[in-house]
């Protein structure tokens, strides 16, 4: 099968691809990065680019979507051309090359409003309603992508929650940076509930959708390793693996959720680049639950997590512990 | 509210405010041209009245039931005339004319059939007023909140006198809407603002609201009210009425409150009667009566009913207390006092310095019963009657259980264990005729006022008295009137008259409410005898048997086995106040045989062991049997007890409220089961408490867990390692639960078992594990969760105490978390440190659970009876909330 994966330069984009490497699948990889993705044949160039998406999608089988711009802060017009036109301009070259699969990659908080979610499926997609503009941006793109599924352009949404693993800049290294600088507090007790992905899980499900379009197309779904735990305790085990002090303070969340706010205003006002040290989505993410209804998904996707949170990191703490390979060829 | 309901009816009027030719437009609701459309034939018509100040709205849910093709019923919910969206007719109408409306509009619908009426509020009284007047066509009687009679002791209701005083009457109830809002008021939970509106909705406007000021002025508040003789007719009218009747109630009601249901229930002793502990006067709202009352109508034959029938049977049976088969409770305490130990201690009472503070022989005891059973039934106290116990285990309680039993008045028994307001809710929902009871309780019924009549233990002076509103005292009414002749030896002593059948109710115990309200437990004299007769047979207590009753529930049974019985000196309602030397001064007053004691009094006994002298743990290794009831007991304080007992066997068995003893096992025992389940051998061996095999007459079995934690079947097994709600057939279950007909059928729904509400399962030799409560399950997206497994293994680590396992989440894919109280106990309440979460998460996986997330509490909240039953409904809120990201606090 040949397979087009967008956005591989990131940890989960280049675990997919490397999956479908080694089960044997033709693997294209498209983004500005090199992905680093031995055996897949490595497109380079921006996802708004319609040239460059036209050649990319031709004589694909499927497509796996996961380029998009990640960020707790940045302009609101950079994460709409990315994330809402790339994805659209992606679907019409797709379709205009008649690509039968496509997986968008997506994420829950295109459906949550900053409440606690305790349990939940996959509800639609909710712009209007979501927090920052990462969220809605996803979430208008999954929109677009789910209402473009047909019979004969079939796809799926996948929104993998909170992916982490070694390598992993999104969550891992910035626990670790704060946690060892001391800037990261606990909110509340710690104790709300959470699950997360371990990356080669997220990889797996997204691949098994794939294998799964007559059943999931048109849908999405929510992947998690279905191991709740309180956040207090998750950091706690990522500081370990990481061999940083886990955090020994904690603020209240209804102070972090408002201080983020401002300080987001201010950082973006400010002009700042880097990422701001607290931020509302950040503080919500860290002091309300979030986990999720997993039957649903591993029924339709016939798929289980082959990686425990604990084995997870296990595997997180080899990559840091010192003199791994892993970690020297950074 | 579906449209197609509403209709508007002309119906020529025949009451008396009406001039003859006069046809007033009815509003109501009607689903039969909805069901005709369907082509449903309905069973029959429910016929709805609302009261004041509501309408026909309020039994829409009664409407949706009945267009159910499962069960078509035409449901006819109308607007009493000047009510709701019926016309206006500026004229006051009375009781009387209000039924006579009724009938004219059934008359003017043609409504022919069988019939069931529903009644709320006034409208109760309305609605059985017509099912009176049409006997021919009625098939019974479903009320809500009523009443029909204002009982001449009492005064009625002061939110009702206040509606009624002239200086508010016409501005509260017709000038401004303060009546209509203060009834919206009592839903509980609030109403929300459209249902609010939707009741509001007739009545905007003070010339919309005239019906409901006369109808608030048609009260009949005493006997000169022009509508008092048509309320009375009703009211007398309903002894002959023996149609099936269902009583549904919200007890939270300012004005219709308990002793107007009781009211009802001696008028129509044949109802079931379900009262919705928290709900309140609108009924309606707050809970789902249509399951009830649907589920009511299934059993209801309307044909059969709607024939006049033949007088119901009496709920009191009438078979002699001769019939050979049934000997009543009190029958070894007769053989006793008349026998050769006549003279020899009967029972008594320990005092704090290790003496004997009180002690009767059984000729005193007998002769003490006999005579407060005559002084009761001098006072009034007959069969039926229910009278409230609120005194100590001992020699006062002994004496006024039986003196009652024998009258065959009916013994509430709710214990302080239940807490205050657990207690208070209790004795509402039993509605006592009496109450006897030490100053304490007599207090408390007082400020909580209580229902009943009050008597005291003691005599009290004058003023005391009238404070506490005490008539009289055991000890006035225990002396003997007249002098009597002492019973010649052999003859059976002479019986206080009236006494109630073998089948007739005896008691009223209470659960310990761990898994919601404490539930009224009814057993009739045959179910008690049952009790004791297991009790001796299982446990071979015989007269001659000597027993320290540091268990409540067991020191009433001591005389009925014909043993010597010994109040310790303890707090009873608090187990964990008995000490090892009050235990030993107890039994040396004796020379004890057998020990009745909680697990929590025993885990105080073996920690106050150094108390004990020579002569205390001599006498206590005579003790031949030891018994430990209430809940679990973990193996090693048992094995601490048989230092204290080394000749005793001791036994745990497993019961409850509803059914004491189920299951006996010892020592022994549990160890060969544990033995065996850990050298693999023993199939269906573990996870849970083993306790052992049924009791003598008593059988087991478990309708088995489906994945979403219920036990929906109907098949009872017995194959080992099946895992299902345990069920028990025995003589001695109880008979019904009081006043919660839902509840009871949910109990008896299989024929001939009581379900237990446990889940466990059988292991290969018979023996049953218990897992825990089925309210208490996890359901987990694996399958289903049973907590005791778990808990074992968690409560096995070095720094447990006691750990519970709950779920958070929504059923079917609860994240499981397990909730942990620490030696030495956590300052607050949260997380756990993830080391200890892990080592925890880590002991529950060798028990095949998978944990989410470890909670630490510095005290798990536990029941006041037992010390020992964790308040998951609690702990499990508190866990969601704290998981959800909310402040720890204390649970």
């Amino acid at each position: 099968m040949r397979v087009l994966v967008t956005g591989a330069s990131g940890m989960l984009g280049g675990a997919v691809a490397r999956l479908l490497v080694d089960r044997g699948h033709s693997v294209t990889t498209l983004q500005r990065r090199p992905s680093g993705v031995d055996g897949a044949t490595d497109l380079r160039g921006s996802i708004t680019d319609a040239e460059v998406l036209k050649d990319a999608v031709r004589g694909q089988d499927g497509i796996i979507h996961l380029a998009a711009k990640v960020s707790f802060t940045g302009r609101a017009a950079d994460f709409d051309n990315v994330n809402i036109e790339g994805t659209r301009r992606l679907l019409a070259a797709a379709r205009a090359a008649s690509v039968p699969d496509f997986v968008f990659v997506s994420s829950p908080s295109v459906a949550n409003s900053g409440a606690a979610l305790v349990g939940l499926g996959a509800g639609p997609a909710d712009p209007a309603r979501a927090h920052g503009d990462y969220a809605r941006t996803k979430g208008e793109a999954e929109l677009l992508a789910l209402a473009a599924d047909s019979l004969d352009f079939r796809v799926a949404a996948v929104r993998p929650h909170v992916v982490w693993g070694p390598g992993d800049t999104q969550l891992v290294e910035r626990v670790l940076a704060r946690a060892a600088r001391r800037r990261l507090p606990l909110l509340d007790s710690g104790a709300a509930l959470i699950d997360t992905t371990y990356v080669d899980n997220a990889a797996a499900a997204i691949a098994a959708a794939l294998d799964r379009m007559d059943r999931v197309h048109g849908s999405a779904v929510v992947v998690t390793n279905g191991e709740p735990r309180p956040v207090g305790e998750l950091i706690a085990g990522i500081c370990a693996a990481g061999g940083v002090p886990a955090p020994s303070w904690a603020v209240p969340g209804a102070v972090a959720r408002g201080a983020g706010a401002v300080v987001e205003k201010l950082w973006l006002w400010a002009g700042r680049q880097e990422e701001p040290p607290m931020t509302r989505f950040l503080a919500e993410q860290l002091s309300t639950a979030h986990w999720f209804d997993q039957r649903r998904t591993r029924e339709l996707l016939d798929w289980t997590p082959a990686v425990s949170l604990d084995e997870g990191l296990e595997r997180l703490a080899a990559y840091y512990s010192p003199g791994s390979a892993s970690l020297s060829n950074q | 509210m579906d449209p197609e309901w509403s209709r508007e009816v002309q119906v020529p009027s025949t009451s008396a405010p009406d001039a003859p030719g006069t046809a007033r437009r009815w509003h109501i609701l009607d689903n039969g041209p909805q069901l005709a459309a369907k082509g449903l034939a309905p069973a029959g018509t429910l016929l709805c009245v609302h009261g004041n100040p509501t309408w026909s709205y309020l039994w829409r849910t009664l409407l949706a039931a009945g267009s159910d093709p499962a069960h078509p019923w035409r449901v006819v919910a109308v607007d009493q005339l000047d009510m709701g969206y019926s016309e206006r007719t500026g004229t006051f109408r009375r009781l009387a004319d209000r039924i006579n409306d009724l009938g004219d509009l059934t008359a003017a619908l043609g409504l022919d059939g069988p019939v069931v009426t529903v009644g709320h509020d006034w409208g109760g009284a309305i609605s059985l007023g017509w099912a009176l007047a049409h006997r021919d066509q009625l098939s019974g009687v479903v009320l809500t909140n009523t009443a029909v009679h204002q009982p001449a002791a009492s005064k009625i209701p002061p939110a009702l006198r206040l509606a009624l005083h002239p200086a508010v009457h016409q501005w509260g109830t017709v000038t401004s809407d303060s009546f209509l809002r203060v009834t919206h008021s009592l839903a509980h939970p609030p109403l929300p603002a459209d249902i609010r509106a939707a009741y509001m909705a007739p009545y905007r406007g003070a010339a919309r609201r005239f019906g409901v000021g006369n109808f608030v002025a048609d009260i009949p508040v005493d006997g000169t009210h022009p509508s008092f003789p048509a309320l009375t007719g009703v009211a007398e009218g309903l002894r002959g009425l023996d149609v099936p009747a269902l009583m549904l109630w919200g007890p939270r009601d300012p004005i219709f409150s308990d002793r107007y249901l009781k009211d009802l229930v001696e008028r129509l002793p044949h109802a079931q009667v379900h009262r919705f502990e928290g709900a309140g006067h609108l009924v309606a709202e707050d809970r789902d009566i249509a399951s009830p009352i649907f589920q009511w109508l299934a059993a209801l034959d309307p044909a059969a009913a709607a024939r006049p029938a033949p007088a119901a049977e009496p709920a009191t049976g009438a078979e002699p207390w001769g019939a050979a088969d049934f000997r009543p409770l009190w029958s070894l305490l007769d053989e006793q006092a008349a026998g050769p130990a006549g003279t020899g201690m009967a029972v008594a009472e320990m005092a704090a310095d290790g003496s004997t503070s009180r002690q009767l022989s059984w000729q005193q005891l007998d002769r003490k019963i006999l005579d407060l059973a005559a002084g009761l039934a001098a006072a009034g106290v007959g069969p039926g009657s229910r009278v409230s116990l609120m005194v100590p285990p001992g020699v006062d309680l002994t004496v006024a259980l039986y003196a009652c039993l024998r009258l065959g008045a009916v013994v509430v028994v709710a214990d302080a264990g239940l807490g205050t307001a657990g207690l208070s809710r209790a004795v509402r929902g039993a509605t006592p005729d009496v109450i006897i009871g030490i100053d304490r309780a007599l207090a408390a019924a007082s400020v909580l006022g209580w229902p009943g009549r009050r008597i005291s233990v003691r005599d009290l002076p004058a003023a005391r008295r009238r404070i506490l509103g005490v008539e009289t005292s055991l000890d006035t009414l225990g002396r003997p009137v007249t002098a009597r002749p002492e019973p010649h030896p052999g003859q059976a002593p002479d019986k206080p008259a009236g006494q109630a059948g073998p089948d007739a109710p005896a008691a009223v115990l209470f659960t310990s409410g761990s898994t919601g309200p404490a539930k009224g437990v009814v057993y009739t004299h045959r179910q008690l005898a049952a009790m004791r007769d297991t009790v001796a047979s299982t446990f071979g207590i015989r007269p001659g048997s000597r027993l320290v009753a540091g268990f409540a529930p067991f020191a009433l049974l001591g005389p009925a086995l014909g043993a010597v019985s010994v109040t310790p000196d303890m707090d009873v309602t608090a187990p964990r106040t008995l000490t090892a030397g009050a235990l030993a001064a107890a039994a040396a007053a004796i020379d004890a045989t057998v020990v009745f004691a909680s697990p929590a009094a025993l885990r105080n006994v073996v920690d106050t062991r150094d108390g004990l002298d020579e002569a205390g743990l001599k006498v206590l290794a005579r003790v031949e049997l030891l018994l430990s009831a209430g809940a679990p007991v973990p193996e090693p304080l048992l094995a601490a007890v048989q230092q204290l007992v080394p000749a005793a066997s001791l036994r745990t068995p497993y019961g409850m409220t509803e059914a004491l003893p189920v299951t006996d096992i010892s020592l022994e025992q549990i160890r060969g089961a544990d033995a065996e389940t850990a050298a693999g051998n023993l199939q269906g061996g573990g996870n849970g408490v083993c306790v052992g095999k049924p009791v003598h007459g008593a059988r087991l079995a478990v309708i088995p867990l489906e994945a979403d934690g219920t036990a929906p079947g109907t098949v009872p097994v017995t194959d080992p390692g099946v895992t299902g709600e345990i069920l028990v057939s025995a003589p001695h279950v109880k008979d019904s639960y009081d006043r919660l007909w839902l509840t009871q059928q949910a109990s008896a729904g299989l024929p001939g078992w009581h379900r237990t509400g446990d889940v466990g399962h059988f292991d290969a030799a018979g023996r049953l594990w218990v897992e825990g409560r089925l309210a208490h399950v996890v359901t987990a997206p694996g399958g289903p969760v049973t907590p005791v497994g778990a808990e074992q293994a968690i409560e096995r680590l070095e720094d447990i105490r006691l750990a519970a396992v709950t779920g958070v989440g929504p059923a079917g894919t609860q994240a499981v978390v397990a909730v942990v109280e620490t030696v030495p106990p956590a300052r607050r309440a949260g997380p756990a440190a993830p080391a200890l979460a892990g080592s925890v998460r880590a002991a529950a996986r060798t028990a095949g659970v998978e944990i989410s997330a470890v909670l630490v509490v510095p005290a798990q909240p536990t029941d006041i009876r037992h010390n020992a039953k964790i308040d998951r409904t609690r702990l499990s809120r508190w866990a969601s909330r704290v998981l959800a990201g909310g402040r720890p606090g204390t649970p």
